[in-house]
């Protein structure tokens, strides 16, 4: 850990993508440490530091692993999701491009504790530098004897691969990412079953994010209590948080779990560019219900933003000033989904077209009386009805800015009815 | 009209194949081969892939027309993929493409005549730290500016 108290931060700064640079920070002792453990041992220990998936669902990552089943006659697998693709995120990105070295080692520990020999990282298509780094630092490490046969002079074997995917924001929920990694399209499975007991090619697989695994190391280094102690009662240590849209200083952020959303913005992102007022803040990827400027004193932890309606998420951070169009965002964000639907499901499919259709309309002027209470009712009527979360975030994006800023939405409707009726022709004829 | 791979990509594809339990799942790394190769995916190598994969060749159609970055026919020299996701859209997303739209007279999905440039208009690449920001071809590209996109095709359009 380095002076000002961040942990993956000093790697990433010191292009940790390379061997030499991370022998320095005591590169691969943690994995060394590990491998003398008993499995059951590293897990307890994940478990103990309450370390939660960073990727979007945060499950606690210890208890996880200890779902494969004991003594598989089947391969285990280990996958890495860096499909990176929820908007407003962008942490990952930085792991593997500069701190490459500590997701190896993260990744050995974590194979060593499921009992898997193989591991995919499967990276989205659009990262084509960010591919190269990896499979640069995967070469490195094979040429040490880090990977590959006997890995760090012991008698555990992994072999560890970079899967590039093809733009399809879908393949970052895990089953589609398998499916994808199967060489199909990416759709999401039914579950159960789980993928820890039939994942990858029917085999028990754990997929588990970047900056997750990035932070096992440290972890095993310093002692779960270290990293617990850090964070919040049930989620523990730091986490990045990605700051972009209006604020001075966007950016990433290694902070503690649990840091004021407030302090987000002003201290850390630099507050709000001229100065302006601030009208809404998405907490955690575009996925994450808005909040209102009067909710931002919420602590960025799992449970407390649960509590208030929303969630952590990928803790990407998107700030709006006083100054957007919120019919606008809302429009920006729900083309999103509508993009991505896999169309799979009936009500994902046709609902995020539909939500679309009628946010295109009432930002070219053709507003009507019933819009606001149209985009609620599909909303809720995609929302429980899909195989995976895309079309509920879809659901619960639209009614979340409906709930939150009614007022404006109703105000934006009338002034547009009342345009129209101006600028009807029939209208004109009869004055 | 027939599809050849080469020598490299060959050997490329090869190696690909051992790292997975089964061939079929070497399809997205095979099929990024051919395109580094082509510059697309030609319906002349759909049989090919398919054999090499041991599937039906609608497998790999099915898998083609899933994701948006397998081209399927050739686009410009300059691929200009601009996001419009939500944080490049708050900091003027709309400007540059509307910039893009008028300076080379195509829209989103269209190549100039020239064959020098596409615009494809993307959703969320995970940059917005830098929004707006674009990718060219393989490169990221962001806190784009009027004049930096000015910049970007007037020395590309040469």
């Amino acid at each position: 850990m380095s002076k000002n108290g961040k942990i993956l931060t000093p790697l990433i700064e010191n292009d940790c993508n390379l061997l030499e640079n991370y022998k320095k920070f005591k590169g691969y002792e943690a994995a060394k440490k590990a491998l003398k453990m008993s499995q059951d041992e590293v897990i307890e220990e994940v478990q103990k530091s309450n370390l939660r998936g960073l990727g979007g669902a945060g499950f606690p990552t210890g208890r996880k692993w200890a779902f494969i089943p004991k003594n598989s006659q089947k391969p285990v697998y280990l996958v890495i999701n860096c499909d990176e693709s929820e908007p407003g995120t962008f942490k990952d990105k930085y792991i593997v491009s500069s701190a490459t070295h500590v997701l190896i080692e993260g990744i050995i520990i974590a194979s060593y504790a499921i009992g898997a020999h193989t591991c995919y990282i499967y990276i989205r298509g659009e990262y084509v530098e960010p591919a190269r780094r990896i499979e640069a630092a995967i070469k490195e490490a094979y040429d040490a004897g880090i990977l590959g046969k006997k890995v760090l002079g012991t008698d555990f074997n992994l072999d560890v691969y970079v899967h590039r995917g093809a733009g399809a924001y879908i393949c970052g929920e895990e089953t589609a990412l398998l499916n994808s990694l199967e060489g199909k399209k990416g759709w999401p499975r039914m579950k159960p079953p789980f993928p820890a007991i039939e994942g990858l090619f029917r085999c028990p697989t754990i997929v588990n994010n970047v900056e997750t695994i990035a932070y096992v190391p440290p972890i095993i280094q310093n002692g779960p209590k270290w990293f617990a102690d850090m964070g919040t009662e049930r989620s523990g240590g730091m986490r990045f948080y990605g700051i972009s849209g209006n604020v001075n200083k966007p950016g990433i952020y290694e902070l503690p779990v649990g840091t004021p959303l407030r302090e987000m913005i002003y201290e850390h992102a630099g507050g709000i560019p001229g100065g302006k007022a601030l009208k809404c803040v998405v907490p955690g990827g575009v996925s994450a219900p808005p909040l209102r400027p009067d909710e931002i004193d919420v602590p960025m932890d799992p449970d407390a933003l649960a509590k208030i309606g929303t969630m952590i998420g990928s803790a990407g951070i998107i700030v709006m000033d006083e100054d957007t169009n919120l019919v606008e965002m809302l429009m920006a964000s729900i083309r999103f989904y509508h993009h991505e639907s896999c169309a799979q499901c009936t009500p994902c499919r046709e609902g995020t077209g539909w939500l679309d259709k009628i946010l295109q309309r009432m930002l070219s002027g053709g507003a009507r009386e019933r819009d606001i209470d149209d985009l609620y009712e599909i909303g809720d009527s995609i929302f429980g009805n899909t195989i995976c979360p895309l079309g509920d975030s879809a659901g619960m994006v639209a009614k979340g800015y409906i709930d939150k800023f009614r007022g404006e939405f109703e105000a934006y409707l009338s002034k547009s009815i009342a345009a129209k009726s101006a600028n009807s022709p029939e209208l004109k004829k009869a004055s | 009209m027939s599809f050849e791979l080469t020598k490299e990509s060959k050997l490329v594809i090869d190696e690909l194949l051992t790292r997975y339990p089964n061939k079929r799942a070497a399809a997205l790394p095979v099929l990024h081969v051919v395109q580094k190769q082509h510059g697309y995916i030609p319906a002349e190598a759909e049989p090919l892939v398919a054999e090499i994969l041991e599937v039906p060749p609608v497998k790999i159609r099915e898998v083609l027309m899933f994701y948006t970055l397998f081209l399927q026919k050739e686009i410009g020299k300059n691929h200009l993929q601009v996001c419009r996701s939500v944080s490049c859209w708050l900091r003027g997303a709309d400007r540059i493409i509307k910039q893009i739209n008028e300076k080379l007279g195509i829209h989103d999905g269209e190549t100039t005549s020239d064959k020098q440039f596409t615009l494809t208009e993307v959703e969320c690449l995970g940059d917005c730290e830098h929004a707006p920001m674009m990718q060219l071809n393989d490169d990221y590209i962001g806190d784009l500016t009027a004049e930096k996109v000015d910049e970007i095709i007037g020395k590309k359009g040469q």
